[in-house]
Formats: structure tokens, sequence, C-alpha cells
């Protein structure tokens, strides 16, 4: 060989590769986040864009110190904590301390995550993870509801936002609501087409994000058009919550009406943003389906039967736990597969 | 008959950019010889050949220099007028020596054409001798993967063929070399055509073509007319539509069965370049000594469809068509499928279809980052053959390589390349199933 051969590169194929990146996924959903956090701010003021931040920062530093620590390579930067961080914030209360959305951002993290590998070993949704401990630590604070569109949210914040680590949170009749899921589980009041109109455009009590369920849609829109989320999952979740509170508002009119269901409390952003974490979802096609199905049952038994009147988070976070069993039964049939009835797949 | 109007497909598969603009309009151009040539004596699926000629001996072009090793093996022939030089190892795409004769053309003299038999002798032959006539010519599929032709042809007792499918797809993104054969060889294909239905005694032939290319699809569809037997098909330009079982699926709604050969479904299928191949050869008694191949990729400087003699070093070819300084990859065959080679000495042999290079910017814009599995189920709804790389990745990396063939289907993996395309998080999961497939072997034949 002559010596003006050029030194070439050795690799495997395919030597074409589309040009998305687990980290560019992670990007997208963040801007996708974007607009709902920006509307989130714009219901509730300055608490709400604290508690965005607290929640983010502390997601991220978490991930970075924890990384660190343990000698491995460190994944701060691959975008899946700031969009646990934001989608964490966006279930909270919005006038929740800012101390507990901080303690919950490090069990996000640490217990939802890092604990099982960090991104992609997690079964559960972090985000979720981190809600549901709070729930059961903060019982109190973490249902108390600010009235959304306050006047001078923008100059103040709510007062509980500021309160200090184990203080009593002060008092602020002012500034308190009930999310209209509450109204209708704790004082019965019955819902109108009237309720289903502020609900899907945000003008409601609720979490921080849990509001607009038209801004959510859209930008759900926007990430599966560019193939970064599966459509299934909303598709067959909200399909199925409809079609289920149907049936229970068609056999007792007490019941919610199902677009009621549909626009209220945490189910679009769950949907959308939290059954669709590629990671704790299932990975084959009729798995997608039967996920979205039975956590959008999961949801209206929840809601219509449980003692809380929210169910989005248990709803997904059961589906979590019954992934690996939906994937082992739904492997997909191999091109040019002998008749013989397969047997159930075991996962790992 | 016409053409049909439904685009056929497959389920799943990938949309990888085509890249094929810089030679789709570049006609067929023989390549001059090269001083050298490397023969290796396995370049085709099966026992390699075994030499009939001794070093110094003076051969001339489309004499048979080496004999079948067995059934499944098929002769080879000199590609130019030249001396033999020694019989040895030479370096073949795999990275492996293996042995090979080297030919020392006579670049003096005039490389004349070989001699023609008279052509009405073939078609007096029954099936059997037909396909020992086609293993003379020692064709093998120029498609890439090499497999002896006459064996194909060959159908076993009990086993029927009613339809040769003839593969026009050509979804190897760069690749020309097909299309320019459908459109500068139309005759010979035709001639081929008629020659593998003689011989699989199958009542019709489906000639499958990619919608990307409807001058190909209209040429031959017209050609067509005159035979009842043959119609063309267009099908939806989808990578791996090229794939025998892909397009079967697509032009005959039949699935080969896992571990099967097309002929479980009664079809055989056969290459649009090695029927046209064939149906020049056949007719004329002659061997296989060139082929087309497509030189191109942003390291070439005249991208192009070359007609290059068997044998020519890699290097050669390139010097011909104009490597720029860039350039630092060269891929043998595809990018989706072909093998990246580590030296230029490296001869074009009979499967080689195209040589892609590739420059310092395409190898910058790879990345080198693997993220963790995210689950994302991307390449479970790319995977042609519907297995699930992402599971078979996972158990790869714990080394669960028995579990992989057993549970998970590991042995349909023909390694198309759709789950590593579409993976995000860049894992190289055609790499895994390769590692779980090499060990799996070695332990059986260790057994």
């Amino acid at each position: 060989m002559t010596q003006e051969t050029p030194q070439v590169e050795l690799r495997t194929s395919p030597h074409l590769q589309r040009p998305i990146r687990t980290d560019a996924i992670m990007r997208n959903v963040v801007y996708a986040l974007i607009p709902v956090a920006a509307f989130s701010i714009y219901a509730f003021g300055l608490s709400a864009l604290l508690l965005i931040a607290t929640s983010t920062a502390s997601c991220l530093l978490t991930e970075f110190l924890v990384r660190r620590l343990s000698k491995v390579e460190n994944t701060a930067g691959d975008w899946s904590a700031v969009v646990t961080g934001i989608l964490f914030a966006l279930t909270l209360p919005p006038g929740l301390p800012l101390w507990i959305a901080a303690v919950g951002g490090v069990i996000c993290i640490v217990l939802g995550k890092l604990l099982f590998g960090g991104l992609g070993y997690n079964p559960f949704n972090p985000a979720l993870v981190g809600r549901a401990f709070l729930q059961a630590a903060f019982t109190v604070p973490m249902t108390r509801w600010a009235a959304a569109f306050a006047p001078g949210r923008f100059v103040q914040a709510i007062p509980s936002t500021l309160a200090l680590p184990f203080m009593q949170a002060p008092e602020f009749d002012a500034w308190s609501g009930a999310t209209p899921l509450a109204m209708w589980k704790f004082q019965q009041t019955a819902t109108d087409m009237k309720d289903v109109m502020s609900a899907f455009m945000g003008t409601i009590e609720g979490s921080a994000g849990e509001t607009s369920a038209l801004v959510i849609l859209i930008c759900g829109a926007y990430l599966a058009v560019r193939k970064m989320m599966d459509w299934r999952i909303p598709a067959g979740m909200l399909g199925s919550v409809f079609v289920f509170s149907g049936v229970f508002y068609l056999i007792n009119n007490a019941n919610p009406n199902p677009l009621f269901m549909l626009c209220s409390g945490g189910l679009m952003l769950g949907a959308v943003f939290m059954a669709t974490d590629m990671v704790t979802s299932p990975t084959t096609p009729v798995g997608v389906w039967i996920f979205g199905v039975l956590t959008g049952f999961l949801t209206v038994l929840i809601r219509l039967y449980g003692a809380l009147p929210e169910g989005v988070m248990y709803a997904i976070l059961l589906g979590n736990a019954l992934t690996p069993i939906i994937n082992a039964l739904t492997q997909p049939k191999i091109y040019g597969a002998k008749k013989a009835k397969a047997k159930v797949e075991q996962t790992q | 008959m016409g053409t049909a109007t439904l685009k056929k497909t497959f389920s799943h598969g990938i949309h990888p950019p085509e890249h094929k603009a810089a030679t789709v309009e570049s006609a067929i151009t023989p390549l001059p010889f090269p001083p050298g040539l490397v023969i290796p004596l396995s370049q085709h699926t099966g026992a390699p050949a075994r030499p009939i000629v001794e070093p110094k001996q003076e051969v001339a072009r489309g004499d048979k220099i080496a004999e079948a090793g067995g059934f499944v093996s098929v002769p080879m022939h000199a590609p130019a007028k030249s001396t033999v030089a020694k019989i040895g190892l030479a370096l073949t795409p795999s990275g492996a020596m293996t042995p090979a004769i080297f030919l020392k053309v006579d670049l003096e003299s005039e490389q004349e054409p070989p001699p023609e038999a008279d052509s009405a002798a073939s078609n007096a032959l029954t099936p059997e001798e037909l396909v020992a006539a086609v293993q003379e010519t020692g064709m093998v599929g120029l498609g890439g993967a090499a497999f002896p032709t006459h064996v194909k042809m060959l159908v076993p007792k009990g086993k029927r063929v009613d339809t040769v499918v003839v593969n026009g797809c050509e979804c190897e993104p760069y690749l020309t070399t097909d299309h320019r054969v459908m459109l500068e060889a139309s005759e010979d294909l035709f001639t081929g055509v008629r020659i593998a239905l003689r011989a699989t005694q199958a009542g019709c032939a489906i000639i499958g073509i990619e919608t990307n290319k409807p001058d190909a699809i209209k040429a031959l569809a017209k050609a067509a007319e005159s035979d009842s037997r043959i119609r063309v098909a267009p099908v939806k330009t989808k990578y791996p539509q090229g794939a025998e079982k892909m397009l079967i699926k697509a032009l005959l709604k039949r699935e080969v069965p896992s571990g099967g050969l097309p002929i479980d479904v009664n079809a055989a299928v056969f290459n649009v370049a090695t029927l046209a191949q064939l149906g020049r050869l056949l007719p004329r008694k002659q061997g296989l000594i060139e082929r087309v191949v497509t030189v191109t990729g942003p390291g070439v400087e005249r991208p192009g469809n070359y007609l290059v003699p068997l044998g020519t070093p890699v290097q050669f070819l390139l010097d011909h068509a104009g490597m720029k300084d860039t350039a630092r990859q060269v891929i043998l065959g595809g990018p989706m499928m072909g093998v990246a080679i580590a030296s230029l000495e490296i001869p074009v042999t009979k499967g080689v279809s195209g040589i892609l290079v590739l420059t310092d910017k395409e190898l910058a814009q790879r990345p080198t980052k693997v993220y963790p599995c995210i689950r994302c189920g991307q390449c479970i709804q790319a995977c042609p053959m519907f297995l699930n790389p992402s599971r078979l990745g996972l158990l790869s990396r714990k080394e669960q390589y028995a579990v992989m063939e057993e549970r998970y289907h590991l042995n349909d993996c023909f390694e198309c390349g759709c789950c590593a395309y579409v993976c995000p998080s860049n894992i190289p999961l055609v790499q895994y199933m390769r590692i779980a497939k090499a060990v799996n072997r070695e332990r059986k034949t260790a057994k």
C-alpha cells in the first residue's frame, strides 16, 4: 500500500443514522412545556414562576451532585432532569412553599430515577414519584389551591410560597380557591358545560400546570408531529376516560359529565406529558394502546370512587408498574412466525 | 401486461435520505484495466473455488481459471488477458486473508471480448442442464449477498416455484447500479428472466421496482408487454424493500417462514443485475468477468456507474473516480448494510454493488455518544421482521445470547440496520446482534 493512503476509519453498518438524539428529544419536550409553564405563570403569577424555577433547579442540581458523588459520567446535561423538574412543578399547587418543592425535586431525581440507574432504567415516572411522596408527606399544603388570576399576582407571591421550612404556612384565605374536581367531590356541586369550557380554557383553580387543556393539547401536538411523543397514549387514555366516564354518567347523572372529566384536573397534563414518558410506558404497539386505555380507566375509577378527587397520578403510576407485564404479553408476532402458539414470553 | 396501480409494500421499515441524484443519470462506463487483478477464490456464499491455473501461465480474457468447489460454489473466469502472477493470500472486505489468484494484466495487447458460443444451444436445455450451465457462468447474486445463482434456480424435489420475483428495488441509499442496468440492459434482463422461468418452471415473473425509479418502471413495463408471463409491479420506496423477504411480502402477500427460504412459499428471488448479466452471459456461454459498480459519496470527485473488471483493487477504481483528500471512510456496498474496509488493496468482487466514500464532514456528524435505551420503541416500529431490537440490545449487553436466540428470534435478524438507524440513543443494535450470533455460532461448534 502506498504511503499516501489516507487513514481510513472502520465502523460497522449502518453508516447512516437519523439525526435525532435522546438529548434532542428531551430538549424538545422542554420546548413543548414552555407554553404550559408560561400559561401557569400567567394564571398564578410570581408564585408559579418561583415554583417552576425552584423545582427545576433542585432536580438539575440533585442529578449533577449525585452523579458527581458516585463518580460516574455526569448526565445532568441530557435535559431529562429539566423535563422532570418542570413537569414536577406543574403538578404542584401554585402556592406550595418553595422549600417543599425543593425537597420534592430531590425525591424525584434520587428515588424516582438515580436509584434505579438513571435515565432509561427507572420503572416509574420520576415527577410522579416526587409528587406521590409529597402527597403523603405534606398532605395539607399539597391540597391547598390558590385562586387563579388573582389581582396583584405578578408583584406579590402567594404568602405560603415563601414559608420557612417546617413552619406552619400562613393562612391565605384571600388567595384560596378549590379545584372544580374537589368542588364536585366534596361539595357535590353539579358540573355543567360552563365548567367544561372554563376547564378547557384554563380559567380555573388547580395545580400549576393542570389548568388549560387547550394549551397542553397544542403543545402535545407539536411533539407528536415531530414524532417525539407517542400520540396513541394520550389518544387511548383520553378516549378511555371519555368512554368510561360517559358510561358512569349515563348510569347516574350525579357523576360528572365526560367532557368535564376530560378537561378537569391533571388529566390533560398527565395524558400528554406524563403517561407518554417513553421510559416508563410500554414499547410494543399493542401495549401502548393497552396502557393508554388502562390508565384512563383507572383515572375514572379513582376519581369517582377513591378518597381523593384526583386520580391521574396514581393511575399512571399503576400503569408504570404494569408496563413490564404489558410489554411481555404483547411482544410483536415476528415476520414468518411459525403457526404454533408462541409461549408467553418472560421479561427480564 | 401493464403496471399495477397500487403501491405494494411490507410493514415497518424506514425512509432514509436517498442520495441517489449524484449517479442516477450516469450511464454505465467501462473502467480501464488495472495492471493487476486479485481474484479471491471465495467471493460467494459456499465452498471456495479450486484454481486450475499455475503461476506464470498465460490466460485469455474469459478463460476459466478456477472451478467450482462443490455444488454450492461457482467457477472463476479471467477478467482480462493476463499472466498468473501467483496464487496466495489476499485481503478481503471482512478483514480476513483468503486464497486468491493474482493476475498480471497484459496492458500491451488489445483486450479482446471473450469468445461467443452459438446462442441457439441454451434453448434446448432441460432445467437440470440449464442449472449446470448457469453454474458454469460463475453467476452469483450481484445485489450483495453473492449467493450462487444456480442453487436458487434448482428446485428441490417436492418443492415448486410458481413465481419468479425479480428484485429491482435497490433500496440502499446512494446505489444506482440496478437502476442503470434496468435502463441500459433491459433486453439482457428479459433474457435472464426467461432463463429463470425455464430453470424453475415457474408460471410467471414479477419485476418489483421502487417508485423512485419511474423511468425504469415505464421502460420495463413497456418491454414486458411482449411476454404475458412477465409483469412489472411498482413497490413503495422504503428501506429495506429490496430484502427478499420484504419483497415477497409486498408482491405476493406471503411470509417466508422463520428459518426458511423463499422456495418454502413457492418463490425464487433474483436481483435485476444478476438476471441481466445471466441473460447476457448464458446464451454466449461466457463467464462473469465484470460488473457494474456505483462509485459515489461526498469523498468522490467523479461519481458514476462503472463497468469494473472483477478483481480490480478499490484503490485503482477510486484513483480513476478521483478520491478527495478529505475522504475518511470507504464502504463496500450501500450505507445501510455495507462494510467499511481497512485497506484499499481489497479487490472488487462479485458481490460489490457500490463503493461509497465518506469524508471527515459526514463522520464528524455521526454521533459517538451512546445514551441509555429510553424505551421509545422506535426500533420495534422500524424492524421489518417484527423483532424487538430494544429487548435484544439489552439482553446482548447482559450477554444473554442464548435467551436472545431462543425467545427473541435473534436468528431472524438479517442486519438491515433499521433499528440502529432510528435509535435516538445511538445504541449499536446491529453490532449487538452480530456479536450475539457469532458467540452462539461459536458455542454450537464447540459442542
